[in-house]
């Protein structure tokens, strides 16, 4: 049984990211493997000009995608269509999972291998599969791993990051029948992949995400490194493939650029092991390949964000993951603090969408605007921007906002200091008096000035402000 | 509108006068920093203006979701700096803030908008000015060696893109050695309000930046952002009162350091 989604993760996310940051073990493993990340991508792009103009091309390729959407999905479906792949679309996650069980009950099927996917997470589908009696087999590593432990992803490309291997050692040991204890990484990744090959042969129905639908080919593309993924797509008789509506392109050609950004942004690789690109079902006279392939489209608040032309950029996003691998505060509290699919700067900006600002404001504020996601960003994503808009939005006093959850979250007592504050700070005459008056009480500034001096000394304010330096100085002058 | 932030900045000639916007943190907390900014521009032959109606650029409330309030602020700043000499402000952060943000902010408004872009486009970041316009080449040979740490802050680097004119100041001055620390390019943990609204965090944050500024083996640490001094100071001075030692990292905005380094401290 993996965790259920936190529907609410605004409520917990402070006790949640404190849980982490106390966890020693679990910031050592993530403050590691964040810093081993950030030196592979560094290696991969070290022509800052080749970068700066490839990310030019990403973020123009996922901006003109975004800006024909519909006419591209529609062209995508057609393409699929006569390619021989049943295109399905489900607004909601309960749609997106009631037309995965509708297969599996016309397909009679008792086992579901998966390849990774982040929008089957999003959807809840393997407790849905295992509500429905169904064996739902996660075959990526990582994922393996983290449902034998029965957690949630903690990364969208490494869902395992936060273990050890002391970790997975103990948790093989205890969960596979016959299964010794061993450190050795080799030895475990032999282990798991024993028990995965089984399962492939005797599946019925092999699940997968998507990394880029193309338009004009009606072609799925997926990336992988472990070769399970090409494994569901082929071995099972049924293929069922789902993803967000807004990774479509227009173009094959498209794909060949965005997968040069995606790999080295994500783990430093220059190429991925396996990339399957993925047109028909398996045509007459073909060795190898399921009888049906199905493509499930979910939106689930991604119009939302499609509706506005500022949060639109959100979509442009590939899943590469590096904004949180450069995050310093993903690095600090790691990805199940933040309680959503999606961790991280890029779950800042999504998660709104798909559950609501009321459940979500909170992650916007956990950033400190440093900027390191949006400079490594391989689409452009204003990441900083987009954090700043759900800020405004979290506690916008009007309700003229599209939003859903608009102004849930807003705190009349903190509206009311930051009015004040504008009062003082607009008005030369009052900011003087304010900031002579502190001066003057510089000696009877509070020692506890809230949640700074919790871990820093007081600030206290000079004799003498600038301005009155400065007019000394031109008296004397 | 997508931020890019590598399209290089134009600069002007060396002008005969500048506008100094101080920042409010400069001006209440650390005017030292913004007199020494004064001095060293001074000495270059550049008339210093203080518009003494200057408040705050606005990002406090910009950053924490009240941009109707930053831009009351914002709004007062756009008048102050009648003259077409640049503004120079002591701090990556609020130069970024109006840089950037200004026309952001005023985007929609057909006066104030195109008011915002001019001023934004003569705003410098105090060492990138220094660099750029003032070709600055002052040397330190009548000073003692020493040992220092440098931390730029996020805005300067990633906003502004003026991390290397801090580094450039101080590679200048021959007896200053530079330490190296790890995850220089790595944030500090103030983020202005987000201090207050998720001190936990910030606290694992600057904890992190003080153990590798100290590892660094820097006497002292200087930066152009008093922002992130205040945070890292603060912090590395709370821990010395807790452990009761003598300060063991001490600190100050990069123009005092400059100041004082250039011989500036022996003519005042």
């Amino acid at each position: 049984m993996s965790q259920p989604i936190h529907f609410h993760p605004s409520s917990g996310f402070d006790q949640r990211s404190r849980e982490a940051m106390n966890d020693l073990h679990l910031r050592r493993s993530f403050r590691g493997a964040m810093d081993f990340l950030q030196a592979k991508r560094r290696a991969q792009f070290t022509d800052a000009n080749e970068l700066s103009r490839l990310r030019d091309l990403g973020e123009a390729i996922r901006r003109h995608a975004l800006a024909n959407l519909p006419q591209l999905l529609e062209e995508l479906e057609s393409r699929l269509s006569r390619n021989g792949v049943q295109v399905h679309w489900a607004q909601t996650p309960e749609e997106a999972r009631a037309i995965v069980l509708e297969i599996a009950k016309r397909k009679e099927a008792k086992s579901v291998v998966k390849g990774k996917s982040m929008v089957s997470e999003e959807i809840g589908l393997n407790h849905a599969l295992e509500a429905a009696g169904i064996d739902a087999l996660e075959t990526d590593m990582g994922e393996y791993i983290v449902q034998l432990a029965g957690e949630a992803p903690s990364h969208i490309i490494m869902p395992a990051i936060h273990k050890t291997k002391q970790q997975i050692a103990e948790l093989f040991a205890a969960k596979l029948p016959g299964v010794a204890y061993t450190e050795n990484v080799d030895e475990l990744i032999r282990i798991g992949r024993e028990v995965l090959r089984k399962k492939f042969a005797t599946a019925d129905i092999g699940l997968s995400g998507v990394n880029f639908m193309v338009a004009e080919t009606g072609t799925l593309f997926l990336v992988e490194n472990e070769g399970n993924g090409r494994m569901c797509t082929t071995v099972p008789k049924v293929h069922i493939a789902i993803t967000g509506i807004e990774k479509v392109v227009a173009k094959l050609d498209h794909v060949a650029i965005l997968n040069t950004l995606l790999p080295r942004s994500a783990t430093g690789q220059p190429v991925e092991t396996y990339q399957n690109f993925i047109s028909s079902p398996r045509k007459p006279g073909e060795l190898d390949g399921p009888d049906e392939v199905h493509l499930i489209l979910l939106d689930n608040g991604r119009t939302q964000a499609y509706g506005d032309v500022q949060l639109r950029a959100t979509l442009q996003c590939i899943r590469c993951g590096a904004c949180m691998n450069h995050c310093p505060v993903y690095a600090r509290i790691g990805g199940h603090a933040y309680g959503t699919t999606y961790p991280g700067p890029i779950g800042a900006i999504i998660s709104p969408h798909l559950l609501g600002l009321g459940a979500t404001h909170r992650l916007a504020t956990a950033s400190t605007l440093c900027g390191a996601c949006a400079e490594v960003c391989p689409v452009r994503i204003p990441i900083t921007d987009l954090l700043v808009r759900l800020r405004n939005e979290a506690q916008a006093a009007d309700a003229d906002s599209s939003l859903r959850g608009a102004g849930e979250s807003r705190k009349p007592l903190v509206s009311i200091l930051f009015r004040a504050w504008a009062l003082v700070y607009r008005y030369p005459t009052l900011y003087r008096l304010s900031t002579w008056l502190m001066s003057r009480g510089r000696a009877f500034m509070p020692g506890y000035q809230g949640a700074w001096t919790g871990i820093r000394t007081p600030l206290i304010p000079a004799k003498k402000r600038l301005r009155d330096l400065m007019a000394e100085r031109q008296r004397t002058n | 509108m997508p931020n890019h932030t590598d399209a290089p900045r134009r600069y002007p000639a060396k002008p005969a006068a500048a506008y100094l916007f101080s920042t409010c943190l400069v001006d209440q907390f650390s005017p030292e920093a913004g007199l020494d900014a004064v001095r060293l521009l001074e000495r270059e032959g550049i008339a210093v203006h203080f518009p003494p109606d200057q408040t705050c650029c606005g990002q406090p409330a910009y950053s924490s979701g009240y941009p109707e309030e930053a831009k009351a602020v914002a709004r007062l700043q756009l008048d102050l700096f009648p003259e077409p000499w640049p503004v120079v402000v002591p701090s990556g952060s609020c130069a970024a803030m109006m840089l950037h943000n200004y026309p952001k902010l005023f985007a929609d408004d057909p006066v104030l908008g195109p008011k915002a872009v001019a001023l934004a486009e003569r705003v410098f970041e105090f060492t990138e000015f220094l660099v750029h316009v003032v070709g600055f080449s002052r040397h330190d040979e009548a000073a003692e060696p020493c040992t220092i740490a440098l931390h730029t802050s996020c805005h300067a680097r990633r906003e502004m893109g003026v991390h290397a004119t801090s580094a450039a100041l101080l590679a200048g001055l021959h007896k200053v050695t530079v330490a190296q620390q790890a995850r220089a390019e790595e944030c500090c943990g103030f983020g202005g309000t987000f201090s207050l609204r998720h001190p936990e965090i910030s606290e694992a944050i600057v904890t992190d930046k003080v153990a590798s500024l100290k590892e660094s083996g820097a006497e002292a640490v200087v930066s152009a952002d008093c922002g992130c001094l205040f945070n890292i100071l603060g912090h590395a001075e709370f821990l010395d009162k807790e452990a009761g030692r003598k300060p063991t990292l001490p600190g100050e905005h990069i123009a005092s350091f400059l100041w004082r380094r250039t011989g500036g401290g022996d003519q005042a």
